[in-house]
């Protein structure tokens, strides 16, 4: 049995096809507010780039193509990682007014807001 | 037997990334479940080059001799590569985010560049398809790298001015049709086997040269007010030439990544530039966005003058105010306000004021950038909102408070038809009973337009430093409180 993968011809597009309008759904969904995040994190997906390198570079066999392919798996490890790196720090900042300690500023303010009045 | 079992779990691991790629995505679609979609995506992302060493057991005859070397190499790469990226992107202030990501983004074009250079100087394409994918990609990355690069250059103020010389369409068209006369030629003596004017490598070389510089010509004159738009058609473009470089391969993995991230892209640069109210022709094709020259708008025509106000007098009245509405723009950042901000807001909230942020799509130097920089700071998202959601609030605002804003809130937007930003959706701050704009001195903004709001009658100018300025807010209703109570 082979599991070598051959994508030609038609079999390509349909792939090409079918992963383009995913992405366009998928991304459809999204509220402004991630706009950024979202921008990165499809900047991250696209370090896959790295696997890429890192066949190019195993397979290598003369000089300048180790060379090239170790620029390649630089580049995208770079992406890949930086991309990750960016996008969690922003993700992670986001959250809901869930856990407000203002009550006791509030009762105070209250008091002189009646005061004044 | 031994070459098998690689090949399906390589098989196996690449559809499990593709598919966690999608699904990590999917989940970004909302704030709450958004932190894990990273991670899913993550995980994907480190099954797949962990089992890309798996390519060991099938490499090629004539690189087998080579394979310590290569998996050294390899592993340095890595290493180096990720490690620097992951230390800058843990480094960097949220500020400069979208010049990390423009970086970013240039690397994965250049990585897929240079994988499509290892194929041509290889000889590993074969048949006049997959030389012409692996030329198209090539083409693509390469632009794309060295376009990510100028951009990071010009939001990093590296490059303050857009460069413009005459007939400037005409050298970008020249070099796009060198560019891919020397990709036909390259096709054209590969396939024939015709013995070409120069050698092979030095044609290869040729062709990237031009396809580089081909990304510096079409950069340079783009404004820096647009560049936010151009990152994310080339974040698009890196994800076609991955998926173009992928088919190449006949890695189903980077096809799928690849298209999704281009498709995706698309949609984000189109929906930038439908916010700015432009085709993206008109911002890769006109000279907009300058910073200097475009600005020959009749001062004559605004009618009202500038009112400036203490920061203190503004504080209090907005802390005896009902409702208030906050514009935040890119000055609030460089002022590093956004926490003194939220202090100020908290302050107000305290004393009953309702206080809600009104975010402009393009606000900041990147869409959504200004709702990353108001998370950092602490501000609850369910305190933020968009344009479409709050426009209709300003009518009943007593305060629109703006700070560090301009264009986005500049009527001339929906009157004047002369002015350049005619069209664009704005924020209705004119519309609130008062309005308090907080800027640092008279100029302009990034698009160098004169704003009508600030001189209308309801428009008062706070001015000073963002974050000095706030800091005299809530030192005056502090005061307020303290006096009050005692």
């Amino acid at each position: 049995m082979e599991f070598q993968i051959t994508m030609t011809g038609f079999v390509a597009v349909y792939i090409f096809m079918l992963a383009g309008f995913a992405g366009w759904v998928i991304i459809g969904g999204v509220p402004a507010i991630l706009h950024t995040p979202l921008m990165s994190g499809s900047n991250f997906v696209h370090g896959i780039v790295v696997v890429g390198g890192l066949f190019a570079l195993l397979n290598a066999s003369t000089v300048p193509e180790q060379a090239i392919g170790f620029f390649a798996v630089l580049l995208g490890a770079g992406n890949a990682a930086g991309g990750y790196a960016v996008t969690d720090r922003m993700l992670a900042m986001f959250q809901t007014s869930g856990h407000k300690t203002k009550h006791a500023k509030h009762s105070q303010a209250k008091a002189s807001h009646a005061k004044k009045g | 037997m031994l070459t098998m079992i690689p090949q399906l779990v390589i098989g196996v691991t690449d559809l499990a990334a593709a598919f966690l790629f999608m699904y990590g995505l999917k989940r970004m679609s909302s704030p709450v479940t958004a932190p894990s979609g990273i991670f899913v995506a993550g995980i994907g992302m480190l099954a797949a080059v962990l089992a890309s060493f798996l390519y060991v057991f099938n490499v090629s005859a004539a690189a087998k001799p080579y394979l310590i070397v290569n998996v050294s190499l390899a592993l340095v790469a890595l290493v180096l590569g990720g490690g620097v990226a992951w230390w800058g992107g843990r480094k960097v202030a949220m500020t400069s985010m979208p010049q990390m990501v423009a970086i970013y983004n240039g690397m994965g074009g250049g990585a897929a560049g240079a994988i499509a250079a290892v194929e041509l100087f290889g000889g590993n394409a074969h048949g006049a398809t997959q030389l012409v994918v692996t030329l198209i990609g090539a083409l693509i990355g390469s632009v794309s790298l060295s376009g990510s690069l100028i951009a990071w250059a010009k939001l990093d103020r590296v490059i303050k001015k857009p460069l413009r010389v005459m007939g400037q369409q005409a050298l970008n068209g020249l070099v796009m049709l060198a560019t891919l006369a020397v990709g036909g030629y390259i096709v054209y003596v590969m396939q024939s086997g015709a013995s070409p004017l120069i050698t092979m490598p030095d044609l290869i070389g040729l062709f990237f040269g031009c396809a580089l510089l081909f990304g510096i010509l079409m950069t340079l004159p783009i404004g820096g007010a647009d560049m936010p738009v151009v990152i994310s058609i080339y974040n698009a473009f890196t994800g076609l030439a991955v998926g173009l470089e992928g088919f190449v391969l006949q890695n189903p993995a980077l096809m799928i990544a690849g298209m999704v991230v281009g498709a995706a892209g698309t949609l984000l640069t189109l929906l930038m530039a439908k916010a700015m109210n432009r085709s993206v022709s008109n911002i890769l094709f006109t000279n907009f966005g300058a910073g200097g020259g475009a600005s020959k708008h009749k001062h004559s025509d605004i009618k009202g003058s500038l009112k400036p106000v203490e920061a203190a007098d503004a504080g209090i009245f907005m802390r005896y105010a009902h409702k208030v509405i906050i514009v935040p723009g890119y000055g609030l950042a460089m002022a590093q306000g956004q926490q003194k901000l939220f202090e100020f807001v908290k302050l107000l909230q305290a004393a009953d004021v309702d206080v809600k942020f009104a975010i402009h799509p393009v606000a900041g130097r990147m869409p959504g950038q200004m709702d990353v920089l108001l998370a950092e700071a602490g501000v609850p998202y369910d305190l933020i909102f968009q344009l479409d959601d709050i426009n209709d609030d300003f009518a009943d605002a007593d305060v629109a408070l703006v700070i560090g804003a301009n264009d986005v809130v500049n009527p001339a937007a929906r009157t004047d038809k002369s002015s350049p930003i005619f069209g664009m959706p704005i924020l209705n701050a004119d519309k609130a009973k008062k309005v308090y704009v907080i800027k640092r001195g008279d100029g302009k903004g990034y698009a160098d337009i004169v704003n009508a709001l600030f001189y209308a009658d309801n428009c008062y100018m706070v001015y000073g430093d963002a974050a000095a300025v706030l800091a005299k807010m809530i030192e005056a209703v502090r005061g307020l409180g303290l006096s009050a109570a005692a």
